[in-house]
């Protein structure tokens, strides 16, 4: 479905610096030799830290920036030369940017995009009823746009993404600014689309959570580059991904140690709170509050989930082992002086 | 093939109706708008009035008096068709890197936007051509066409006015993909383009140098060329044509610059 094959973009930017404030020519390179393969109906998160790349990358994939250097197939396409046969073919959703017309009502929306992408009308309206259905439409299909909430707007922006029948479904941070149940249901339906339709899903994210619940798959990147590729699972064993469980107590507690699936315990103001860092595949969140109840009483509780900044702090401490390109890791920054 | 023609036809065809009907929206906009056209229409009537009487009558530039009263209503009615002052959006797409969706539907984005300005200048011929049309007609002395062709080819040289003026608001909108603002830009080109097309006092005005240099310009043919059409000062023919040919210059190279801007240049934003 998407072959990317050393793929590279960099911008020339202008910079004002120095105590003349001079104009400098910078060249900044926003992905540097990227390559994947994804295959038809796999479920790809392509996460990193903000500024790692991914936009950039999501952008080439869809035929709207052309590489600098490199070569990608999307559909056994040249996204950038075959834009439009592309773009028919795929989905795109942009988590800031809407795509929907904004003093229009949302079902006005929709009936545009059937004409732009020419579907079929049946074809539009069985789909249509579907998203409609599944990601409970009904209440604000007469709504202009820009009165809808985030949420709202964000099922409108999905809905529209499909409503063609997309081989490949990809999104740009889809999740950002949602309330978690917004997020939640988001996550679920792209679970669905995914198993039940067999859409290919690529989605960009700095939430490891987003991963978590609907990506068999995840590829980190950081300035530009790919740090690791492979199942979640197995990232996790590598790079240990632990969920955090923040208890207050009552009262001053000895450490709480010898939790199953425990692999850190850090106390503050004299064990009254304690992070408990647990492997989210041996143990529960729910099991770990019902342990450590039965040992102290519980004043209130939380979980951290994992940071990307996390990972990818220890990615790049793992060494370069497993790194596709030992040595270059540690380039000194993402910003060459243009000769 | 041929429903491939319909589906392309229907497909611009529907942005124009939905352009249409998101301008249709703004109800009290459009009365303000409709409204502050004909106090500024009769401000203009005023003053050119006073020209005419300060010369003691007859004709100034090519106009009697009730020629340039009706040139100034049909002007006040024109102005939100060609749209000199608006036409910020694309700019700020681009600027804010909004741009990125348009580039990701399969149309031609220029097209596209063509489709939707046309929508909004249709739903603007309605709402804002006829009032103060009618009103100058009631209230004034008025330069009746004198064969029933005239209106039709007036509306014809109005779509190819708006054309026009699209064509070259899209030009510099897109020069935000090297500058990153084109505000600048398009507020000296707002200020410029209108007085260059004839709106304030008619290009007859103007020195003969000044009208002849206009003339290899388009602005001339985004206000004064429908309004001559109309009041029948010229030979209608020569200036549609001229019209034609700045319509098709302006979207060729807007097609151009759009494929060079694609290539080279960045789009904004995560
Ligand atoms: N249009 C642009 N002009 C200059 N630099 C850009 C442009 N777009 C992105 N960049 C730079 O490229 C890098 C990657 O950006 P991006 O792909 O948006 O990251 P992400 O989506 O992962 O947050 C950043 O350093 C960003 O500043
Ligand atoms: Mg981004």
């Amino acid at each position: 479905m998407i072959e990317a094959t050393e793929l590279s973009r960099s911008f020339r930017v202008t910079r004002k610096s120095g105590r003349r404030l001079r104009r400098i020519r910078e060249e900044v390179v926003a992905v540097r030799s990227v390559s994947f393969t994804v295959e038809a109906g796999e479920a790809v998160g392509y996460i990193g830290p903000n500024g790692a790349g991914k936009s950039t990358t999501i952008k080439m994939l869809t035929g709207i920036l052309v590489p600098t250097s490199g070569r990608v197939r999307v559909c056994g396409l040249d996204p950038s030369r075959q834009r439009i046969d592309l773009a028919r073919r795929i989905g795109v959703v942009f988590g800031q940017r809407s795509q929907l017309w904004w003093d229009l009502p949302l079902a006005e929306s929709f009936q545009l995009l059937r004409h732009i992408y020419r579907t079929p009308p049946s074809d539009h309206a069985e789909r249509l009823e579907e998203c409609t259905e599944l990601l409970g439409l009904k209440g604000f299909l007469t709504t202009p746009v820009r009165q809808l909430s985030l949420g709202q707007r964000m099922r409108g922006e999905v809905t529209a993404a499909l409503l063609h029948a997309p081989e490949l479904l990809v999104l740009d941070e889809p999740t950002i600014g949602l309330d978690l149940e917004s997020k939640q249901r988001l996550r679920e339906f792209l679970a669905e689309l995914n198993t039940r339709r067999r859409t290919t899903l690529v989605l960009t994210t700095h939430a490891l959570d987003d991963i978590e619940r609907l990506c068999r798959r995840m590829l980190v990147i950081d300035r530009g580059r790919v740090l690791a590729d492979g199942p979640l699972e197995r990232l996790r064993v590598e790079v240990g991904l632990e969920r955090t469980l923040v208890v207050d107590l009552e009262r001053p507690t000895a450490p709480l140690r010898g939790l199953a699936g425990v692999v850190e315990v850090r106390t503050e103001t004299d064990g009254r709170r304690q992070r408990l860092s647990f492997q989210a595949d041996r143990t529960t969140a729910a099991a770990l509050i019902t342990a450590v109840a039965r040992q102290a009483p519980i004043h209130d509780v939380s979980v951290v989930e994992p940071e990307i900044d996390d990972v990818v702090r220890r990615l790049y401490a793992r060494g370069p082992t497993t790194a596709e390109h030992p040595g270059r890791f540690d380039a000194p920054n993402d910003v060459l002086r243009a000769p | 093939m041929l429903t491939d023609v319909r589906a392309l036809i229907g497909c611009y065809l529907r942005i124009a109706l939905a352009g249409f009907h998101r301008y249709a929206t703004y109800r009290q906009a459009t009365v303000a708008g409709a409204a502050t056209n004909i106090v500024f229409g009769l401000i203009r009537v005023g003053i050119l009035a006073a020209v005419y009487t300060a010369q003691g009558g007859g004709s100034v530039g090519g106009y009697d008096l009730t020629t340039t009263v009706t040139y100034v209503w049909l002007g006040q009615g024109l102005l939100s068709i060609v749209e000199f002052w608006g036409g910020t959006e694309l700019t700020n797409r681009i600027r804010t890197g909004a741009v990125v969706v348009d580039l990701s539907r399969p149309w031609n984005p220029q097209a596209a936007l063509l489709a939707e300005d046309t929508g909004r200048a249709g739903f603007a011929a309605l709402a804002r051509l006829v009032p103060p049309v009618l009103f100058g007609m009631v209230v004034f002395p008025f330069r009746w066409p004198d064969n029933p062709w005239v209106p039709v080819l007036f509306l014809v040289s109005a779509l190819l006015a708006m054309v026009v003026s699209f064509g070259a608001r899209f030009l510099l909108s897109l020069t935000a993909f090297w500058l990153l603002d084109s505000r600048g830009v398009l507020g000296v080109y707002q200020v410029v383009s209108s007085t260059l097309a004839g709106l304030e006092i008619p290009l007859g005005y103007f020195p003969g140098w000044a009208r002849t240099a206009l003339w290899f310009t388009p602005f001339p043919a985004m206000l004064q060329s429908p309004i001559d059409v109309f009041v029948q000062h010229g030979s209608a023919v020569a200036l549609l044509v001229h019209q034609v040919v700045w319509a098709v210059l302006l979207l060729s190279l807007g097609q151009l610059l759009l494929r060079s801007a694609v290539r080279k240049v960045v789009v904004q934003g995560g």
